[in-house]
């Protein structure tokens, strides 16, 4: 076990909490202690809810003292970005306008789900306004900051999300994903993070982005730890309408089984495109250690990126036209002028993007006939600094920030599963995509443990501050 | 670039009682040409009549 809380596991954390060599209290005041020293660099949390942890450690302490049953994250600290409603905190989804909402009347379910785990909720995290960024910058709380580097973006939306959990200042963060805003983040600060299937986590009492394309998820340290948090987070719930009634379907006890008999593609064509060496030497790594040397074709891949930053801008301008017209002002620009855009897209446009969907959904879903992994890069580069405009793929100079996502998108758009793991190379690391048939989250994250058990992805120790 | 949209871009703002600064509207044509761009890339594409919306609605 490691030395210290604040250096454990969530994993060893609930271990040593559950047998009483460590109290909640002591894990809850060494999240809050690395956060009051370290957040000053990283700038990871908007919100720190010292008492509310307190009282909820204090909680588990004594339910464990009289002998009750506790969760598999017993006393482990967690940080949810801020679209997760909070009790007592407005829900500001990294707005400056909805600073002026009131205070949530009732936790997020995944929030709910993990205290009833036995996690401990110590803030809400950084993100970009309305999650309709990839770099973690944000016009209002200024940007999350990359934790191997404070020069470098985190990378967004859920920017808050892996500069904590890459930070160390916590194990355990959700966040959300509608383009890539869990995987990218998580390539850039050097996690390992969970996209489910669409439809499998609950986004009820979250602000949405994109209801078409939502997805709400983990980020960890360790694929045991995301595992963990992923299971006690899963089951239907009428609350909201796309979150399906699939019964909880464990995936933890399944890590262990191994990636025999698996078979392991390589996505091609438009996923070997557009990558600095990093992204093509970390997609080496892992096809390397996996044995894997098929390459598949997604067909279309960028007509369904296309597809999916058309729906994007015009569900997202639909959500917040009366914002548009009553507060324009009050928007970080840069989003605002991105929705005005979305405003004036003809209707013609989104109607045709949702039935190619459903056409590319079908033939991608094919190709899980003969395969049961795709590997694809998480993003085209290692994180870039902070404020860095273009940046030059393929021989073509190309604004950073809608581009980001470019391998992220054409497999958020039809909801696959998604583990994305770090590859541990220097000076920073980057992620990589490890892609499922829907709802077999547990074969993604099989091949990530076996991954992490061969040394080939590791999340690094944080170094940048 | 993209000044072939603006009379659109006008047009659509007071359409849509958009309150569009004269300041903003570069970056809104320019926003604009590239979600056009990138949605003809989705109109090239042929689809049978019939073809089906992946929009979520369960009656």
């Amino acid at each position: 076990m490691s030395e210290t809380p604040a250096s454990m596991s969530a994993a060893e954390t609930a271990q040593a909490v559950s047998s009483r060599k460590i109290t909640a209290l002591a894990a809850t005041e060494a999240a809050l202690a690395r956060i009051a020293v370290h957040d000053k660099v990283l700038n990871a949390f908007t919100d720190v809810t010292p008492d509310r942890a307190r009282a909820k450690a204090r909680t588990i302490d004594a339910e464990i003292a009289a002998g009750k049953s506790v969760g598999p994250l017993a006393g482990v600290p967690f940080a949810v970005k801020n679209l997760f409603d909070v009790q007592g905190l407005s829900t500001r989804a990294g707005s400056k306008i909805n600073r002026d909402l009131p205070a949530s009347p009732r936790d997020a379910t995944l929030i709910e789900r993990m205290e009833a785990a036995g996690a401990v909720l110590v803030g809400a995290l950084n993100m970009g306004e309305y999650a309709y960024d990839f770099t973690g910058e944000n016009a209002h709380d200024g940007p999350s900051r990359n934790p191997h580097d404070p020069a470098r973006m985190a990378g967004g939306s859920s920017g808050g999300s892996g500069s904590a959990v890459g930070g160390a200042l916590v194990p355990i963060a959700l966040g959300s994903d509608t383009n890539g805003s869990i995987r990218v983040p998580s390539s850039f600060c050097g996690i390992f993070g969970l996209k489910p299937t669409y439809g499998r986590l609950s986004r009820a009492r979250s602000f949405p982005f994109v209801a078409s394309l939502d997805h709400l998820g983990p980020f960890a340290r360790s694929v045991k730890d995301l595992a963990l948090a992923y299971d006690v987070m899963q089951g239907p719930d009428t609350d909201d309408p796309a979150c399906v009634a699939r019964p909880v379907e464990p995936t933890t006890p399944l890590l262990t089984e191994g990636i025999s008999g698996l078979r392991v593609a390589i996505a091609g064509g438009y996923f070997q495109q557009n990558l600095l060496p990093e992204a093509v030497e970390a997609i080496a790594c892992v096809a390397k250690a996996l044995g894997a040397t098929q390459v598949v074709e997604l067909p279309e891949a960028a007509r369904a990126r296309a597809a999916a930053f058309i729906i994007t801008t015009t569900e997202g301008a639909a959500l917040h036209l009366d914002r548009l017209r009553k507060r324009p002002n009050d928007f970080d620009p840069a989003v605002r002028d991105r929705l005005f855009s979305g405003a004036m897209v003809p209707a013609v446009h989104v109607d045709k993007a949702q039935k190619f969907r459903r056409w590319y959904r079908a033939r991608v879903l094919e190709l899980f006939q003969s395969v049961d992994v795709i590997l694809a890069p998480a993003t085209p580069c290692t994180a870039p600094k902070i404020g860095q405009a273009t940046f030059t793929l393929d021989g073509v100079e190309l604004p950073v920030r809608p581009n980001i996502g470019l391998h992220t998108q054409p497999i958020s758009f039809i909801g696959l599963p998604v583990a994305a793991v770090p590859v541990p190379l220097e000076p920073m690391p980057i992620g990589v995509q490890i892609i499922a048939a829907p709802w077999r989250e547990d074969i993604a994250l099989r091949v990530a443990y076996a991954l992490e058990q061969m040394g080939v992805v590791v999340a690094p120790a944080p170094r940048g501050f | 670039m993209a000044d072939h949209l603006d009379d659109y871009v006008n047009a659509a703002a007071r359409a849509m009682e958009l309150p569009l600064d004269d300041a903003w509207r570069p970056a809104v044509c320019a926003n604009l040409e590239v979600a056009l761009r990138l949605a003809k890339l989705v109109d090239d594409f042929p689809l049978p009549d019939d073809a089906a919306s992946a929009a979520i609605y369960s009656a």
